[in-house]
């Protein structure tokens, strides 16, 4: 194993490697891969490859309103997805929407993560009394499910904002709303990693080398607990997508001025009725396909990471 | 003899991404009926997957790629899976090394046992409960009657093994393979285990396969002995044959590196058949180099001084004080270790040792007692600038290869941090030039420094972990267990190595073991521990030619007798 | 172990269960008292924009506004102890009469998701779990991905307006058929009952459904992969007794706490389902308060839910002291 290992490039070290080896080799992960990351840049440019800009008014004209995909009857080649009620294109509305979703959901990920991981790690490395509130206030969180308690925390943080001020931040508040629920998994994961790390020997060696705590967490504990906080992070991330826009469609989430997915379906719903199906049903395919891919990859990452299943 | 089981040309392969594994290249054994056949063999010899094989029972992706394995005349490689379920159990029993994940911890033991007789013997279920009785009766195990409502873990390790043993023998077998039944228990319990196979293969005659890595269980138990190298058979044969005139070059040293406990000797024989074995200690000038510099002027004779040293670890909390239960794994110890000496610490599993070593080196506080480490107090509270520093001078190479190197850092990184931290070098160019010398002391090939630690073998990563102790510049080294997880080839190696450090750098060494016949070669003087306390101090021949203690004739009354094959 | 002995080590758990419990709840009912002091000014909730300063002095003086806040937190809690949680703000009704108006037909809506989602759910599981190679279970596997993926109120609109838009067999939203027994109103009972919480059942438990198989099938298979079940089958056991007889009861152990974990999720979820289908329900009257600022609703929900979810969990932990006797700690 040893020999003439200096030999091989760095990049074919890196196909050598059992997790990329895994992932392609693993055709779901590789869609899922391509139709994230084509969704994150499509997203993120749609100021550049939109057919429109859906906020700017003079884009808008209500004459063109409600009209069907174009492939259909009386669709028309200007708008490929057909406009909603107020004349906005479908294809620039779900792009821009999607942009807001998955911003929205990033961000919050990454606060449940920076939160729960630190509070999970100090949690788990010094123990006792400080570890016993921690896990404690964790496990009365997870008690009751996510979502009614981002309801509740969204709700509060409404209601506590002055009226004008609701919509311009009704983002910032879904985000620590979303967050907030999270990180209690992150804490649960970070601790238990935490737990195994610091009972390994290399912890026990750094100790007697002299390391102050700060560098042992951060040096050897942090980077050995990341594996697993990734799984949960990805898996969290299509949650927390699905939690902005079951938000959003209960009308305590994004705004219809800059409409995430979820608030382009509520609006839509409205339509259904009268048969205008496609004002609901490109967003929420958008919508699915977005949460389905992330969730394909954090499918394939969890394999790909447990050594058992190997 | 007519052969109960023949295996002729066997061979298994795993397919893998980077091409066929060949585990078992044409292997030929056979066993009778009323013998015990040692299979014996270095991890990844191929001998636990020959096993395998026989119950048809392999790994996946493993598959048998050729060979036939022949049980009593029948031929049982090619069955269908429902056949081989029928032989499996009725005709071959099967016992595995882990007693504790052996049983299905929800289901009582006479569940499992009555199971398992209703569907080997196709008796009905009352017959089946005096049959159970009856089975744990003739393994040991007391009371057999109302055990039988027991749950698994209301069972100590090695009562545990011998109701796996009753489980194994409770569809009558003819054949019994047992992988490694004794190595996940303590020495004491070991040899009950081993006699309990013994006598139930005479008893019963029966065959028995027992696939170990440990030629001490093979003198014990065995009448003829395969060794498997690399997935193939190199000798077999009679076991004093085999043990007293080993033909083949790897048995014969295979041999010679299991360490003696009847005499001292310079240095240990090192397997030098296996293929790319490490070369010697080669650094020069030692007394010139880094590692010999900022030496304390310390003229202390005694290194470490411990005294009524007491710590307890809760096992079970409860409201109530009456109701907690707390171990005293540590428990009043009192000892005194010479500037430059080697000192033994040598007990079972749960005695404590490891406890004492972690409290000394300063990874848990003691409840009560003191440390002094060259004379300083490292309890006190004041003077904490000049406790790390003496505690610095103190550093430990452990037990597990496996977790003691941070998988995320590469060699350099690992055995650089310590200098690094403590600035113990003038610049960049000498810490790098430092790292690649104690590289080279330790053997390793200087292109190591850039690998991450899941590229090297045990043996090498306890190297590594050497490396990463001397770079603190230790004056005390503490040794916990640091080659009970290597094969018997490696580990005279390692044991080597520390020695010659010992000598080159003249250090202090304190030195854990369970392994006594490693201790005899290791240190000057031993202390033997059991169940926190220490039984007996004595100079390390003395111990061993005249033990005083009952405890310590116990222990080595329990160590294999290898001087009956040696000539 | 003698039953006695057994009988005191489960009065002891179940008392260090019942205190976490209550710690529990202590929490959410001091948040739910705080939700009254943060969450707008309840004095302007009740009167309105126009009402003059001494109106507002006298109701701020009826209400005890002005009392220390530990009295007010102590009233409170003497108050919810006897299941008075005062007047909603916007309907001035009394809030435990409204929520337990609407509990029969929230209760309902979860009874039969959770029905759906437990049985399917560990059968599913289980299958897939034995079966790992098959293609009936590679399929399964898939759908049930995109099952997590949907979000609860896709699927009831989905649902809509395939059964109720498109192929108008099922009512679209509502509960019909709704009839009294002993003061209890239920839909189970009538065809129109069944026909109008078919769709909601479905929306709510296709999300646990899946959650559970995954969890079933992955606990199926660790267990599958345990030293015992390999003993199992060296001692020549039947394929029936090994997967029923030793992996399935271990894979138990975690499946009651996802069960019970699950129909938690239930009854939250039941907030959006209610909403798609407007199912009169207490979820549906929670959004509705949470949108008007109604906050003895949502304190009084809040306690609610909690109280559901702390009995859900004692008979988890009680059920886990019955399963592992690992738990029961009996030593020799």
């Amino acid at each position: 194993m040893v020999k003439s290992n200096q030999t091989r490039s760095r990049w074919q070290r890196f196909l050598d490697n059992d997790i990329v080896y895994s992932f392609f080799t693993t055709p779901g992960a590789i869609i899922a891969a391509s139709i994230t990351l084509i969704a994150i840049t499509a997203t993120f440019a749609a100021p550049l490859i939109a057919p429109y800009n859906p906020f700017d008014p003079a884009q808008i004209s209500l004459w063109d309103g409600k009209l069907p995909p174009a492939w259909t009857d009386g669709g028309s080649s200007a708008y490929l997805l057909g406009t909603d009620n107020q004349g906005r294109d479908m294809l620039s509305t779900i792009l821009y929407g999607g942009r807001i979703s998955i911003l929205v959901g990033i961000a919050a990920v990454f606060l449940g993560m920076l939160l729960g991981v630190t509070l999970g790690v100090i949690s788990g490395y010094f123990g006792g009394l400080t570890d016993t509130i921690i896990m404690r206030i964790a496990d009365v969180q997870l008690t009751i499910p996510g979502i009614l308690v981002a309801i509740l925390i969204n709700g509060i943080g409404r209601a506590a904002l002055p009226l004008e001020l609701r919509e311009e931040f009704a983002i910032y508040v879904v985000i620590v709303a979303i967050g907030l629920t999270d990180w209690p998994q992150f804490a649960r994961v970070a601790r238990g990693a935490t737990l195994v790390e610091a009972e390994k020997e290399y912890v026990q060696a750094a100790k007697l080398i002299g390391l102050p705590k700060f560098t042992i967490i951060l040096r050897h504990i942090l980077p050995n607990t990341l594996r697993p906080v990734l799984v949960i992070a990805t898996i969290g991330l299509a949650l927390a997508i699905i939690a902005e826009a079951t938000l959003s469609f209960l009308g305590q989430g994004i705004p219809p001025t800059t409409p995430s997915l979820g608030t382009l379906i509520r609006v839509g719903n409205e339509f259904l009725f009268s048969g205008l199906w496609w004002i609901t049903f490109f967003p929420a395919i958008a919508l699915i396909i977005l949460v389905f891919s992330v969730n394909l990859l954090g499918d394939w990452m969890r394999d790909a990471l447990n050594p058992k299943l190997r | 003899m007519n052969n109960l089981l023949e295996i002729n040309n066997l061979s298994v392969d795993f397919p893998s991404r980077r091409g066929q594994v060949t585990a078992v290249n044409k292997v030929s054994i056979s066993v009778a009926k009323g013998e015990v056949l040692g299979l014996v063999g270095e991890s990844g010899a191929g001998k636990s997957t020959v096993g395998n094989s026989v119950i048809n029972l392999l790994e996946p992706p493993g598959y048998i790629s050729g060979g036939e394995i022949i049980f009593d005349g029948t031929r049982i490689d090619q069955m269908s899976n429902e056949e081989m379920r029928k032989i499996r159990g009725a005709k071959i029993g099967t016992i595995f090394q882990d007693p504790q994940t052996s049983l299905n911890p929800l289901m009582t033991i006479g569940k499992q046992l009555s199971e398992t007789l209703v569907e080997t013997l196709k008796i009905s279920g009352s017959s089946a409960r005096q049959k159970s009785v009856e089975l744990l009766d003739s393994v040991g195990i007391p009371n057999p009657v109302q055990r039988l409502n027991a749950y698994p873990h209301q069972f100590s390790g090695g009562m545990r093994q011998r109701v796996v043993i009753a489980l194994a023998l409770a569809g009558d077998p003819d054949l019994v393979i047992a992988d490694e039944p004794t190595t996940a228990l303590d020495v004491s319990i070991q040899k009950q285990i081993l006699d309990l196979i013994k006598s139930l293969c005479k008893q019963r005659n029966l065959g028995v396969i027992i696939v170990t890595h440990d030629i001490g269980v093979i003198a014990e138990i065995a009448d003829r002995v395969a060794v498997m190298y690399n997935g193939q058979l190199v000798e077999e044969g009679k076991v004093k044959q085999v043990l007293q005139k080993p033909k083949h070059e790897y048995t014969k040293s295979l041999i010679s590196a299991v360490p003696s406990g009847d005499q001292k000797l310079d240095r240990f024989t090192v397997v030098d058949y296996i293929d790319g074995s490490e070369e010697k200690v080669t650094l020069t000038n030692v007394s010139e180099h880094w590692l010999s510099q900022n030496k304390s002027s310390q003229t202390h004779n005694t290194a470490i001084t411990v005294k009524n040293l007491s710590i307890e670890f809760s096992i079970k909390q409860a409201l109530l004080r009456k109701n907690r239960l707390v171990l005293k794994a540590v428990d009043d110890v009192s000892i005194d270790i010479q500037t430059g000496e080697s000192f033994g610490l040598v007990g079972e599993s749960g005695s404590g040792k490891s406890t004492l070593a972690r409290l000394i080196a300063g990874l848990y506080t003691p409840k009560s007692g003191d440390i002094n480490i060259f004379g300083h107090d490292v309890l006190q509270r004041s003077q904490k600038a000049k406790t790390s520093l003496i505690r610095r001078k103190m550093q430990m190479i452990f037990q597990d290869p496996y977790s003691s190197l941070n998988s995320r850092m590469t060699v350099e990184d690992i055995v650089s941090e310590p200098i690094r931290f403590h600035r113990s070098t003038a610049n960049s160019n000498e810490t790098s030039k430092v790292v690649k010398d104690l590289i080279a002391f330790v053997g390793m090939p200087i292109s190591s420094i850039k690998k991450y630690p899941h590229e090297f073998s045990g043996g090498q990563r306890q190297r590594i972990s050497i490396a990463r102790a001397l770079a603190s510049r230790p004056e005390i080294l503490i040794c916990d267990e640091p080659t009970s997880a290597l094969d018997v080839s490696v580990q005279a190696n390692i044991l080597n190595l520390l020695k010659d450090l010992q000598e080159e750098l003249s250090l202090t060494m304190l030195f854990i073991s369970h392994d006594l016949p490693v201790i005899r070669q290791m240190c000057d003087r031993v202390a033997v521990m059991q169940n926190g306390k220490i039984c007996e101090i004595a100079e390390t021949d003395k111990l061993f030619d005249h033990p005083e203690h009952e405890y310590s004739k116990h222990l080595l009354g329990l160590m294999p007798r290898m001087d009956l094959f040696r000539l | 172990m003698a039953p006695l002995l057994l009988a005191g080590l489960m009065f002891y758990f179940i008392i260090n269960r019942l205190a976490q419990a209550l710690l529990v709840m202590a929490v959410v009912s001091a948040i739910s008292f705080s939700l009254f002091n943060f969450v707008g000014d309840p004095v302007n909730n009740m009167v309105g924009q126009d009402a003059t300063r001494e109106q507002r002095v006298e109701i701020r003086q009826q209400l005890g506004l002005d009392d220390p806040i530990l009295v007010q937190y102590q009233r409170f809690m003497l108050n919810v102890a006897q299941g008075d949680f005062g007047l909603s703000y916007r309907i001035k009704q009394p809030v435990s009469q409204l929520i337990l108006e609407k509990l029969p037909a929230t209760l309902e809506l979860v009874f039969a998701s959770a029905v759906i989602a437990v049985f399917l759910g560990i059968v599913l599981g289980v299958f897939t779990g034995i079966r790992r190679y098959s293609w009936v279970s590679k399929t399964i596997m898939s759908v049930s991905l995109i099952g997590v993926s949907l979000p609860t109120f896709i699927i009831g609109i989905g649902l809509i307006y395939l059964f109720a838009v498109y192929l108008r067999w099922l009512p679209s939203s509502g509960r019909a058929g709704v009839i009294e027994i002993g003061g209890w109103k239920t839909s189970l009972l009538t065809i129109d009952g069944w026909r109008s919480i078919i769709l909601p059942a479905i929306t709510l438990s296709l999300f646990q459904l899946t959650m559970i198989l995954r969890l079933v099938r992955a606990e199926m298979l660790e267990v599958m992969r345990s030293d015992y079940i390999k003993f199992a089958k060296a001692r020549g056991l039947a394929n029936r007794a090994i997967h029923f007889g030793h992996a399935l009861r271990n894979t138990l152990v975690p499946v009651i706490t996802i069960i019970g974990l699950n129909i938690g999720g239930l009854i939250a979820y039941s907030v959006i389902t209610e909403t798609v289908f407007q199912w009169p329900g207490t979820g549906l009257m929670f959004i509705q308060a949470v949108d008007f600022v109604d906050v003895p609703i949502m304190a009084a929900y809040l306690i609610f839910v909690a109280l559901l979810f702390v009995v859900i969990n004692l008979i988890v932990d009680i059920l886990y002291f019955v399963v592992d006797p690992r738990i029961r700690r009996g030593g020799s």
